[in-house]
C-alpha cells in the first residue's frame, strides 16, 4: 500500500509499505494491507513503518491526522 | 552651465546606487522563489486537511466546531496585520496598514470608541507603525529570521487561547495575496469565529464509509486548531512571497530610473565638456589673432 508523510514544511516520506504502526489519540494502532477506509487524529508518538524491503523506519511526531481509502494512506503530522 | 566636476561626481553616485538597487533585485529574486517554493510544499498539506474537514463536517451542524465557531458580541477586535521586517519594497508595508485602519474606522467604529480594537503584528514595519495609536497585543517580528511552521504555529495557539478565554470576540487577518511577482493584493479575513462555511463544507464531499477514531466530533474538535494554524502559516507564507516580489518590482523600476537619469547626467556632462573645449578653442584662437594684429 501507498504511504504519504506530510507536514506543512515537506514531505517527508513518500512510497510502498507492508505495515505502518501510528499513535492514535485512543491508543496505538496498526494498519496493514487492505484495511477499512479509517480517519483517526494522533497524539504525540513515533510512527514504524516496515516497507516491502522489511526494513523499518521511525517517525517522531508531536500530533497528526491520518486519513486511509483505498489502500492509500495519508498522514499529516506536525513533527518536533 | 554645469560644473564638469559636479556632473561627474553625480554620475559616480548614480552609478552605484544602480549597482546596489540591481544587487537587491537579484536576492530579491532568488528569495521570491524560495519563497513560492514554500507555499508549494505547504499546499499539499492544507487541501489534504480541507479535504479532511469537508468529508466529517458534510454530515455534521457547524456547531460542531468547538468554542471557535460561535458568533458573539463584538467587543474586542484582534487584528493580525502581517508585514515584514525591512522597507524598499514600493506600498507593499503601507498597503496593508491602509486596509487596516480602512477596516477598524468602516466595520469597527463602535469599537474603536470604545477601545476595543487590539493589532497584533507580524512584522517590524507594521509594529512601528501601530505602536504609535493602538498598544500592541505582541508583536512577532522574529518569524522572518527563521520561517518555517513551527515558528508561526504558537501564534495561532495563542491567539486561539485568548478567544477561547474570551479576550477577543473577533479575530481579522490582514495581509497581501500572492497573485504573481508582479501583483499582490492586500486581503482581510475572518479568523475567528470560523466562518460556517469552511466548517459546514460543500455537498459534494465524496461519500466514503469511513471509521472514525475516537469519533467524528472528537476529530472536528482537533481539525480545527490545525486547520486555523495552517491559515495563519499560509498568510505568513504569501505576505513573505508578496514582500519579495513587491521589492524585486520595485527595485527593477529603480535601477531603470537611474539609468534613465545616468543618460541625462552623460548628456548634459558632454555638453559642459564640450563648451569648454569651444571656449579653449576660442581663446587660442584669438590670442592668436591679438598677437598677429
Amino acid at each position: 500500500m501507498q504511504l504519504e508523510i506530510v507536514t506543512p514544511d515537506e514531505k517527508v516520506f513518500e512510497g510502498e509499505v507492508k505495515l505502518v504502526q501510528l499513535p492514535g489519540t485512543t491508543g496505538s494502532f496498526e494498519i496493514l494491507n487492505n484495511h477499512a477506509p479509517i480517519i483517526s487524529t494522533l497524539k504525540n508518538g513515533k510512527i514504524k513503518i516496515t516497507d516491502s524491503a522489511n526494513a523499518t523506519q521511525y517517525f517522531e511526531i508531536k500530533s497528526g491526522v491520518v486519513e486511509l481509502q483505498n489502500n492509500k494512506i495519508i498522514i499529516l503530522a506536525e513533527t518536533k | 552651465m554645469a560644473n564638469l566636476k559636479e556632473v561627474r561626481n553625480r554620475i559616480t553616485s548614480v552609478s552605484s546606487t544602480q549597482q546596489i538597487t540591481s544587487a537587491m533585485k537579484m536576492v530579491s529574486a532568488s528569495k521570491l522563489r524560495r519563497a513560492q517554493d514554500a507555499i508549494q510544499r505547504m499546499r499539499p498539506y492544507a487541501s489534504k486537511l480541507k479535504e479532511i474537514l469537508q468529508n466529517l463536517s458534510a454530515s455534521l451542524d457547524s456547531s460542531s466546531g468547538g468554542g471557535f465557531s460561535k458568533e458573539r458580541e463584538v467587543k474586542n477586535v484582534l487584528f493580525v496585520v502581517i508585514n515584514s521586517n525591512r522597507g524598499l519594497c514600493g506600498a507593499f508595508n503601507s498597503n496593508a496598514i491602509k486596509l487596516t485602519n480602512n477596516l477598524i474606522n468602516e466595520k469597527y467604529p463602535s469599537q474603536k470608541a470604545t477601545g476595543g480594537i487590539h493589532i497584533l503584528t507580524i512584522g517590524k514595519k507594521a509594529t512601528d507603525y501601530f505602536k504609535k495609536t493602538y498598544t500592541l497585543a505582541s508583536s512577532h517580528n522574529e518569524v522572518y529570521d527563521n520561517l518555517k511552521f513551527d515558528t508561526v504555529a504558537p501564534i495561532a495557539v495563542q491567539i486561539m487561547a485568548d478567544f477561547a478565554a474570551g479576550k477577543y470576540d473577533r479575530v481579522e487577518l490582514v495581509y497581501s495575496q500572492f497573485k504573481n511577482a508582479a501583483v499582490q493584493t492586500v486581503t482581510s479575513e475572518q479568523f475567528l469565529p470560523v466562518k460556517s462555511e469552511t466548517v459546514a463544507g460543500n455537498l459534494k464531499a465524496k461519500s466514503v464509509d469511513y471509521i472514525f477514531e475516537p469519533n467524528k466530533e472528537d476529530i472536528v474538535k482537533d481539525l480545527i486548531p490545525k486547520s486555523l494554524k495552517i491559515q495563519l502559516y499560509k498568510a505568513v507564507l504569501d505576505s513573505n512571497a508578496s514582500e519579495h516580489g513587491a521589492r524585486m518590482t520595485s527595485m527593477h523600476k529603480a535601477t531603470d530610473n537611474a539609468k534613465e537619469l545616468l543618460k541625462a547626467l552623460k548628456l548634459s556632462y558632454n555638453k559642459a565638456r564640450q563648451a569648454a573645449i569651444t571656449n579653449e578653442i576660442l581663446e587660442i584662437g584669438g590670442g592668436a589673432a591679438a598677437l598677429e594684429g
